[in-house]
């Protein structure tokens, strides 16, 4: 009897011992604040504020957050990657503070007019990765690739792709495509380009997710994707550049709007972004832009803010954040693969953001 | 010499006439089990109410095809042009079914064996740990279960699907059924597998339940009369289970049913109806746990119509297994059951 009872004993106060250590473990990281100067407009910033959003910036957005918070040493900023969709609809309902978008805001999206103002950030390539044993530097002309993913060109022996690659041999297998199983702005902005350049062989329209064939696979976010394509021999499927890199796969070489064969890069993705139309409220699309050096499936991706906070203290934090993004975090995109801002456009996003008032 | 004892005549005696505390304590109790059960129904018919509602524009688009048509066109095709979005869950309730009805198939027979073994067969000291370690299994998150699945699972059965797919090749019926599995290996079957694994707990520990409520002399009696453990097991055990078994059964089924993130992510997202068990598909929680982050609209309401099909299904499907239990144990027992 006294045995059980001092080893219950025992085990319930080796079990508080551990939650103990386990609540002192301090996980937040330590704010050293970092070199005087260019810190000082950011360095008097405080209180919290709450984004959500797309999950294609997220990696940008997570490093961007943590180098400010070194910065701004008594503000915090959380973002969380749930999904364009449902990063508007918590803006829109007063959830959020500001939210991360890589689509434009639709009449279904649950924000009202008017609530909202686009900055622009960053963007990154979609690559087209593939795994064919024995075949490298894949060129693809986006008729071929609308006749890929539309399922009319079944082999990669097929005469059109044949064509595109001169001098490489292409083996007679089927070709498996990869798509996402999840809605996701990825695929919305990969489909939207299929419909500008696929031409006849792409027949699904464009959308967070479209009636795929059958006979096609599907993975899970971007990290799905790609594991599904380096699993199998003779697959394609897009993949964003950040994810593409870290699993390293293959990318296919795609004909821009001039002609050119031209591989997926930031430098592509800045060429795009410098030939896109931009309206007046700051959205553009890079898709299929003109340019020589122009890699044709760019995405872009926006924070949208309040015009006006009633909060001072986060509309200033929003303000500071954004600001900070669009001027000392671009030399961070590069770092985290994606592509920076043309100054034309950062200038215009900074002059925009200024409008914001914060009372 | 007979006594005569007296009718009372007078009435109860004064310590009966009072009211006792126990009828107040009485009435509150089955005034509060009463609004527990009205409470279940009404967060029911609440839940159904407010799902139909949301779900409403999906309906008003599709009418009845939403159920009967294949067809599954989440977005815009052509722009302006005349195809416009149409939502036909048909190939999801198949998916749904077939990844069910898989699971029962693998499971049931396990669970029936498992719990047959710890109540009839095993030795005393085995019962304890055997329940612990299949309660165990019940614990596992179903993520955790939809990981192992496309990691582990899914590539190393691929092998296996194609070497049955050879094996039935010339045999015309089933051919069709075990036809030529999708290479990366998610499948209604590998979506099956998965699912048994998660719903032989439930079905095992009720199923072991309702064993151990065999009175013993039924069983000694069979026993006693010649019968070998198996004819014991088919006379005493089984037709005083049959209703229990049913409704583990039915549990099982409901779980297997409902289950999202595991099939989500081993079932292959793809929308079609086939015989072939190794071929992708898809299933009713799944398409929506999918796409409901990045819905919209009439997009989303076609969603929240999925999750009403889902629970008229499986409210069907509970409703038809009590019938059946009912009749059974009316031809067993007889009327007074």
């Amino acid at each position: 009897m006294k045995r059980s009872v001092l080893t219950r004993g025992v085990v319930v106060g080796v079990a508080l011992v551990a939650l103990a250590v386990a609540g002192c473990g301090n996980d937040t990281p330590s704010n050293n604040p970092s070199g005087g100067g260019a810190g000082n407009e950011f360095t008097a910033l405080s209180g919290s504020i709450k984004g959500s959003g797309a999950s294609f910036p997220d990696a940008y957005y997570q490093k961007a957050i943590e180098e400010f918070l070194n910065v701004a040493t008594n503000a915090d900023v959380t973002y969380k990657a749930i999904g364009s969709g449902a990063g508007k609809k918590e803006f829109g309902s007063g959830l959020t503070d500001f939210a991360g978008t890589d689509s434009t805001v639709k009449d279904t999206d649950g924000v009202a007019t008017g609530s909202y103002i686009y900055i622009p950030t960053v963007a990154a390539p979609i690559t087209v990765s593939y795994n064919v044993s024995g075949v490298d530097g894949l060129k693809l002309s986006p008729e071929t690739l609308g006749k890929i993913f539309g399922r009319t060109i079944k082999k990669w022996n097929d005469p059109a792709i044949v064509a595109d690659n001169s001098g490489v041999t292409l083996p007679d297998k089927n070709i498996t495509v990869v798509h996402r199983s999840d809605g996701s702005g990825t695929t919305n902005n990969f489909t939207r380009y299929l419909v500008a350049a696929g031409g006849s062989g792409w027949t699904l329209g464009s959308g967070d997710t479209v009636a795929w064939p059958a006979d096609t696979q599907a993975g899970e976010k971007n990290t799905g994707v790609a594991q599904l394509i380096k699993q199998s021999d003779g697959s394609i499927g897009y993949v964003d550049f950040a994810d593409a890199k870290e699993s390293g796969l293959k990318f296919a070489a795609l004909r821009n709007k001039d002609g050119q064969f031209v591989e997926a890069s930031l430098a592509g993705a800045t060429a795009a972004l410098e030939g896109a139309e931009v309206k007046d409220d700051l959205t553009y699309n890079p898709l299929n832009a003109a340019g020589a050096a122009t890699y044709p499936i760019t995405a872009p991706t926006y924070i949208l803010v309040k015009p006006s906070y009633t909060d001072a203290a986060k509309g200033k934090l929003v303000k500071g954040f954004v600001k900070w993004i669009l001027t000392e975090g671009q030399a961070l995109a590069e770092g985290a693969n994606y592509a920076k801002l043309p100054t034309t456009l950062q200038q215009k996003a900074v002059t925009t953001l200024e409008t914001i008032s914060a009372a | 010499m007979t006594q005569t004892t007296e009718r009372p005549t007078s009435g109860p005696p004064p310590t009966l006439a009072r009211r006792g505390r126990g009828v107040l304590a009485d009435r509150a109790f089955s005034a509060t089990s009463l609004a527990a059960g009205l409470l279940v129904l009404a967060i029911l018919a609440f839940i159904l109410f407010t799902t139909v509602r949301e779900a409403w524009p999906a309906f008003r688009v599709s009418g009845l095809s939403f159920v009967t048509s294949p067809e599954w066109i989440p977005n815009d095709p052509d722009g302006d042009g005349p195809r416009q979005p149409h939502y036909g869950v048909l190939a999801f309730i198949f998916g749904t079914a077939v990844t069910s009805v898989i699971s029962l198939v693998i499971a049931v027979p396990v669970a029936i064996g498992i719990a047959l073994f710890l109540t009839e067969l095993a030795p005393h000291r085995l019962r304890a740990p055997a329940v612990t370690v299949i309660d165990l299994l019940a614990s596992v998150p179903s993520v955790v279960f939809g990981l192992w699945g496309i990691i582990v699972v899914a590539p190393n059965l691929v092998k296996v699907y194609a070497w049955l797919h050879g094996l039935f090749e010339p045999v015309p019926g089933l051919r069709s059924l075990f036809g030529e599995p999708v290479s990366s290996g998610r499948s209604f079957m590998t979506a099956g597998i998965i699912v048994a694994i998660m719903i032989l707990p439930i079905i095992t520990s009720i199923t072991r339940e309702v064993f151990a409520t065999v009175p013993a002399a039924d069983k000694h009696a069979a026993l006693a009369l010649g019968a070998t453990t198996w004819e014991m097991i088919k006379g005493a055990v089984f037709p005083h289970s049959f209703g229990g078994m049913v409704g583990a059964v039915m549990l099982g089924l409901g779980r297997a049913m409902g289950e999202t993130i595991a099939v989500a992510l081993t079932i292959g997202a793809a929308v079609q109806i086939v015989p072939n068990v190794f071929a992708s598909g898809n299933a009713l929680p799944a398409v929506i746990v999918q796409n409901f982050g990045e819905s919209g609209g009439d997009f989303r309401a076609a969603l929240i119509g999925c999750g009403v099909v889902l629970f008229v299904i499986t409210v069907v499907v509970n409703y038809v297994a009590r019938t059946v239990v009912r009749r059974a144990e009316v031809r067993m027992k007889g009327a007074g059951a």
